[in-house]
């Protein structure tokens, strides 16, 4: 059955800028990666010890959910498991596997290890705001929106999610781009259809 | 022990990045699993590998791990009897 499903909200982090919607909400120019996701979580207020426990690429991708759920997402109007999360990336967690095979030639980081896989990403989301509906984590040589267009679409589709968040979570050394859509069925006035000329719309403004 | 206390208190925040917290922060006997600092089984083999590499000390009994890691003070308590046995 053919539903519609729309980009509710769309979240941008690339080159040391922060877009919520299209629109730039927080810049920090100088800043190193590391220090540049720290200085997102600190300019968003929030307070969740756990963060400073995670790898680059999972701060990356959960500060860019954060920023996409505020304000916009309503989780009371869904069950745990009607929500899901799609993601896709180029390096996968190569940035920490790095990093833990240089510890494993001492004594092998445990803290290191458990990120040594790029789905750990969705995890740590998942935790945060206990969704319990589908989710998977590609890689891709490089952003493929009709892919991801056509896998939620199969989802929501199917009636297996009834909201997804999907796109691209790429992190590897001082590079790094996440360009994420929340998906539902029901949109407010303006909102895009969740077509893969919309996501690339979206994307090339991180890539703009 | 209260030099060893500090440095006990200043390495948990360093190797489990507890950037939120100083070393004041940790009392002495808070326990440091569940209901006092929070850690969970990831952390535990953090202050595992902690104790080898700072130290010198291999826990070879697993069944050791949550008397010597209730809190700072029964880790400064084995420590110290694991260095006097070994003078």
């Amino acid at each position: 059955m053919l539903i519609n499903k729309y980009i509710t909200a769309s979240c941008i982090i690339r080159k040391n800028a922060v877009y919520k919607n299209a629109e730039k909400i927080f810049e920090n120019k100088e800043a190193a990666v590391a220090a540049f996701l720290h200085s997102i979580y600190q300019h968003q207020q929030i307070k969740y010890p756990k963060f400073y426990k995670m790898d680059n690429l999972s701060k990356l991708g959960w500060l860019a959910t954060e920023i996409l759920l505020t304000d916009n997402f309503k989780k009371d109007n869904y069950a745990p498991e009607d929500i899901g999360v799609v993601f896709a990336n180029a390096s996968a967690s190569l940035d920490t596997d790095v990093k833990y095979y240089e510890t494993a030639k001492d004594i092998a980081s445990p803290a290191l290890f458990v990120y040594t896989l790029p789905n750990i990403v969705i995890g740590e989301i998942c935790i945060r705001h206990q969704f319990k509906g589908e989710n998977a984590f590609f890689i891709n040589e490089k952003f493929d929106a009709e892919f991801i267009e056509q896998y939620v679409t199969n989802l929501i589709n199917n009636n297996i999610l009834q909201a997804c968040i999907c796109g691209w979570v790429e992190l590897l050394n001082e590079e790094y781009t996440a360009v994420l859509f929340l998906v539902e069925k029901e949109a407010a006035a303006g909102q895009a259809f969740f077509t893969s000329e919309n996501i690339i719309k979206i994307y090339q403004l991180a890539n703009g | 022990m209260d030099k060893l206390l500090l440095d006990l208190k200043k390495q948990i925040i360093t190797q489990l990045n507890l950037q939120d917290i100083q070393p004041e922060d940790i009392g002495d006997d808070q326990p440091l699993f569940i209901e006092g600092l929070g850690l969970d089984s990831i952390d535990a083999l953090e202050l595992i590998v902690l104790l080898q590499q700072s130290y010198k000390i291999k826990l070879s009994n697993a069944d050791e791990g949550p008397k010597v890691f209730r809190s700072v003070k029964t880790m400064a308590e084995y420590i110290t009897a694991h260095q006097a046995q070994n003078a």
